[in-house]
């Protein structure tokens, strides 16, 4: 097995990974301007072929919605925040909400967060090779 | 095109049944119809059947080798949550269309206990906890909370929901359980994903549910006077909306569902004298109120606060005890929440009688996601 060279990326629209300058990427829809997640050939929005075009999605964004999740699958750390973040510009993500309490007194709706990369936890996929995430934190 | 009436309904008392093969459960409930119908597995002229464990294991011809191979048309249907609505919908078409006059539709399922859902694929690293939870407390939960930023709903309201409906289950014998929980017992039970505690989830059971559909024809000539018609048959997709893809929109795919089959029963909201819907969490029932009609948007909160929505209210829901407490079994619910209402309207339901129940409504959602409603109304 070789070593290593630089991290992965957690999913493949996590992009630069291994760079100082990692970013998520969406797919715009030239025709009606829907963003999606993940590379797309068509609009599942007004159906347009073909018209789907890469962006840069915003590193900073506002919390729309969240859980606190108290009880997941075995070896799972717990307590965390499961949060949903609208990105500024377009775009919604899912994500750990990472450096706050997790009460719900200390997440207000529309706060606004910062979109930081990180390890995965510690994560290693079956070959041994480490992961780059995302994370979301109260903006600085 | 023909009116359709269901004949006979039924289903099994839901529970945990692990010395049981899923076509054995399944074939129980499809006997019960059959009875509750006075017709036998030789009168049925095809077999829809939902199960979603054995999506490809031909379930719907393993519960005719278990009561009768007549060599009929069997359908076998999944499609998440709404597995059952979706077989009895199926059905219900196909006697709609003219093709047959007497079908039978089953809905089974044989659970695990534990959580469902989880995010990620199969390659890489394990997602949950990583990228949010994919869990389906959580998913729900993240519904909920939106319900609580667009209109302040909190906790306590939500955990209502369960109160009610555990209550409910005291009064029917066919649920998983019939056990008072009182407030404190929902609110300081374990917390899973907030704000779902342990009791504002969905219990995982086995069970099954079984319907005999027939044409107007064949209702006149086997007697009307238990009949239940079928005023409304609607299953939607859900539709584009913004953050669907990274937030499942339950209310959407609800909402486009509920127009359609008020439009199609030419009734309104106002009409629906019981509900059975999707409470597969305490959270969802509150985002049903409103996309059903049957409360203004943000009125949700208010309607559990002022128990309209428990039985002797303006519009009972889940008097069956809903998922929350009568059980989960995602092939089988769709189903069971038909026979429940047409319990009603039938004026059987004992106990737990909504009385003078002339119209009623059911509701579920399958997650990815299906949503289907059947309005029913009492004929004799």
């Amino acid at each position: 097995m070789s070593e290593q060279s630089a991290p992965l990326p957690v999913v493949p629209h996590l992009k630069g990974a291994g760079t100082d300058d990692p970013y998520l990427e969406g797919h715009k829809c030239s025709d009606c301007g829907s963003i999606f997640l993940g590379v797309r050939e068509n609009c599942s929005n007004c159906g347009a072929r073909g018209k789907m075009e890469a962006i840069r999605l915003s590193n900073k964004g506002k919390l729309y919605s969240y859980s606190i999740v108290h009880r997941s699958f075995p070896g799972i750390e717990v307590p965390y925040v499961s949060a949903i973040v609208d990105l500024d510009g377009g775009g919604t993500v899912k994500g750990n909400l990472i450096n706050v309490e997790p009460k719900p007194e200390s997440i207000p709706f529309d706060m606004p967060v910062d979109v930081v990369f990180d390890d995965a936890l510690g994560r290693k996929d079956g070959d041994g090779n480490s992961y780059i995430s995302y994370f979301f934190q109260p903006a600085a | 095109m023909s009116d359709v009436y269901i004949m006979g309904v039924d289903m099994i008392k839901f529970g945990r049944f692990p010395e049981k093969t899923v076509p054995q459960l399944g074939a129980q409930a499809a006997l019960m119809a059959l009875d509750d119908a006075g017709l036998k597995i030789q009168d049925m002229e095809a077999l829809y059947c939902g199960n979603l464990g054995q999506a490809s294991g031909m379930v719907g011809q393993r519960v005719l080798q278990e009561i009768g191979q007549t060599g009929i048309a069997v359908v076998n249907v999944a499609n998440a949550c709404a597995t059952g609505a979706t077989a009895f919908r199926e059905a219900w078409m196909s006697v709609k269309a003219g093709v047959y006059d007497v079908v039978l539709a089953v809905g089974v399922e044989q659970m695990g206990k534990g959580l469902l859902g989880g995010a990620g694929g199969k390659t890489g690293i394990p997602k949950e906890g990583l990228l949010g939870s994919g869990t389906m407390p959580s998913v729900f939960a993240e519904a909920g909370m939106e319900h609580t930023r667009n209109h302040g709903t909190t906790f306590e309201q939500f955990a209502k929901v369960s109160v009610k409906n555990h209550h409910h289950s005291t009064l029917n014998p066919k649920a998983m359980y019939q056990i008072e929980t009182p407030l404190e017992t929902v609110m300081n039970a374990e917390m899973i994903s907030y704000p779902n505690t342990k009791l504002m989830c969905s219990v995982n059971v086995d069970g099954s549910a079984a319907a005999v559909l027939v044409s107007e024809k064949k209702a006149k000539e086997l007697g009307m006077s238990r009949a239940v018609k079928v005023r409304a048959s609607v299953l939607t997709s859900d539709p584009y909306t913004d953050r669907d893809l990274v937030m499942p929109d339950v209310n959407a795919v609800t909402r486009k569902a509920a127009a359609q089959a008020y439009e199609m029963a030419g009734v309104g909201p106002e009409d629906v004298n019981l509900v059975e819907l999707h409470d597969c969490f305490a959270t969802a029932e509150i985002l049903h109120y409103e996309n059903l009609g049957l409360c203004a948007d943000g009125e949700a909160g208010r309607m559990i606060d002022e128990d309209e929505v428990a039985l002797g209210g303006r519009v009972p829901v889940n008097v069956s005890g809903g998922l929350l407490s009568k059980g989960h079994p995602l092939g089988a619910t769709g189903i069971a929440n038909i026979y429940e209402v047409s319990t009603h309207l039938r004026g059987e339901a004992d106990k737990r009688q909504v009385e003078g129940a002339r119209i009623g409504l059911t509701h579920v959602i399958g997650l990815g996601s299906a949503c289907g409603i059947h309005i029913l109304e009492k004929v004799a």
